[in-house]
């Protein structure tokens, strides 16, 4: 029985950056690396992917990740956990084993499956209820339905020995416990230990959130080697404790700031922090700081995991319209805001507000109130340059496209010195809630090897 | 360590705000942001449970949070955590906001004056 185990975490989302998660394979002396690579929305586009060709669905960035990475892991013998598979983990392993054969490497992969329940959801007839707004599932056009899926899948693709484990939908911290949990053989309903290590893997699950990325100000949070910044590992205790860390040359930082922040990231109750293996108390947690980049994290704890998964459904939600066109010089936000009138004269009558609450057209000015916005009691200097942006929400892509022509326009129909334009059209899956029974989804295994 | 910089104005011509004694994260669930507030000294952390009420942020993010915000005393890390409802115009997936997540919005609550 092992008493420590190192896990690396290289990737915090899809489109993360690649050199990090190289060097944690190459010089980490890493046991496990974990590759985070699925947002709330990722997979309803994989979904779209995968529709199209059955072959895809599965991260885009998949082949370079894995072609860089797989003679390291191979060499180090690092074992790779990742959710990679988005909406499709079989096509992914397959994927891997294409790569090692021509890389002429002997791996084992193992595909976990069973998060997609839209099938489920369609055999229920959508009787779920929506968690956000407490509508009905009937009302949309379901694109994609995953449930949050916990431990129980890659713990049974471990016990397989297998080299590399990809996954559908499983909730981020899941992807650390279950080596954990592997490793030391703790039992699954203890709480306290499934609490401490969803801690662990929480503070983790961003890579570089906790190495100074999303952290940075160079006045009062100043970090160095920003450029080459390194993503964490954890030494992980088998009493549930562990130190945090990154492999030594790299750039950032890891200190008590900067766990605190990620410790916090996201959460909406740290009583409670839902996942499908426990429900975790965060407010128990100690950090120190024991060394340079080094903290050290105990604490913790937990009670009964839920009864239900979690379900992201993704649907068809409208297409978004999008036009930017910039002003200079003296009067250059009058200019601006007349050309924001123009706008919202021409196009009003297309884009009618929906309700009290939501506007047809958004009209921002970028350089002063566009992504906090408002401007709070700041004495305004207006800035030399400001770009104004028009959006709105349409149920086609040509009405959504009028926006941008719309914007364009104002080139030979709206004030002096517009420069500048950008159009964009984006169809926009929606993603919403619900819950269903643990006794519906069973995690499936399948292995590969080359 | 603080450097000089011209383009902050120096503290004797404007009131201490938030930024200059605390650190904050913004993260996003659905519509709902939540906002940390880690002050550099932990010894003023029983300052900021007494004078950063609720009521104080609601006011000051009038403009940007529509819902209710709860308040999350953490004593063992020194932490405040602000989870503020129906403030991201619909959420992350279909809003129509430049910062859909409201990743910029930690940097609205340091702007309060205190």
């Amino acid at each position: 029985m092992k008493e420590k185990i190192r896990i690396g975490c290289g990737a915090g989302f899809s489109g993360d950056r690649l050199d990090p998660s190289v060097i944690l394979a190459e010089k980490g002396n890493l046991d496990y690396l974990v590759l985070e690579c699925l947002a709330e929305r990722t997979i309803g586009l994989a979904q779209k992917r995968k529709l199209q060709d059955p072959t895809k669905g599965y991260d885009p960035l998949l082949e370079r990740r894995i072609e860089s990475l797989l003679p390291l892991l191979m060499k180090n013998k690092v074992r790779l956990i990742t959710n990679m598979g988005a909406a499709n983990p079989i096509a992914a392993a397959q994927k891997v084993i294409e790569i090692a054969l021509k890389l002429d490497l002997k791996v084992k992969v193992a595909a976990v499956n069973g998060d997609d329940v839209k099938d489920e959801l369609k055999m229920m007839n959508h009787e779920f209820t929506i968690l956000e707004n407490n509508k009905s599932l009937k009302e949309y056009e379901v694109i994609s339905a995953n449930a949050y899926m916990g431990i129980e899948g890659i713990l049974n693709a471990l016990k397989t020995d297998a080299d590399i484990i990809i996954t559908g939908r499983v909730a981020d911290p899941s992807l650390f416990l279950a080596p954990m949990i592997y490793a030391f053989d703790w039992a699954t309903n203890d709480y306290d230990l499934m609490g401490k290590g969803t801690v662990i893997g929480h503070l983790l699950e961003c890579a570089g959130h906790i190495t100074g990325g999303y952290f940075a100000d160079p006045i009062k949070k100043p970090v160095e080697g920003m450029d080459s910044l390194g993503h964490p590992f954890a030494d992980v205790f088998k009493d549930g404790s562990a130190i945090i860390s990154k492999v030594e040359g790299t750039g950032g930082v890891v200190n008590l700031q900067t766990a605190k922040e990620q410790l916090l990231y996201e959460v909406v109750n740290p009583f409670e922090y839902y996942t499908p293996d426990v429900i975790a108390d965060f407010t128990s947690v100690k950090l120190t700081e024991i060394a340079e980049n080094q903290v050290f994290v105990t604490g913790g704890s937990g009670q009964k995991k839920p009864k239900t998964y979690k379900v992201s459904v993704g649907y068809k939600a409208f297409f978004m319209g999008e036009g930017e066109i910039s002003y200079a010089g003296q009067s250059a936000f009058e200019r601006a805001e007349l050309a924001g009138n123009i706008i919202e004269k021409r196009l009003s009558p297309l884009f009618p507000p929906k309700g009290d609450k939501e506007k047809g057209l958004r009209i921002d000015y970028i350089g002063l109130n566009s992504v906090h916005r408002t401007k709070f009691d700041t004495p305004s200097v207006f800035p030399y340059e400001i770009r104004l942006r028009v959006t709105g929400k349409a149920q086609s892509h040509e009405r959504a496209a009028l926006i941008g022509e719309e914007v364009e326009a104002l080139y030979t129909n709206g004030p002096a010195g517009g420069g500048g334009v950008r159009k964009y059209v984006n169809e926009v899956i929606g993603i919403v809630s619900t819950l269903i029974d643990r006794d519906t989804i069973e995690p499936k295994i399948s292995i590969f090897e080359s | 360590m603080k450097k000089n910089n011209p383009k902050i104005p120096p503290l004797e011509t404007r009131g201490l705000k938030l930024y200059d004694i605390a650190h904050s994260r913004a993260g996003d669930k659905g519509n709902t942001l939540t906002l940390s507030l880690i002050p550099y000294d932990e010894s003023n952390f029983d300052m900021l449970c007494a004078t950063i009420t609720v009521e104080k942020v609601k006011n000051h993010l009038n403009d940007i949070v529509a819902g209710d915000i709860t308040r999350y005393e953490l004593p063992n890390i020194s932490s405040l955590l602000f989870v503020c409802q129906d403030a991201l115009l619909g959420g992350v997936t279909t809003s129509l906001a430049m910062d859909a997540h409201g990743k910029t919005l930690s940097y609205a609550l340091l702007e309060m004056d205190i």
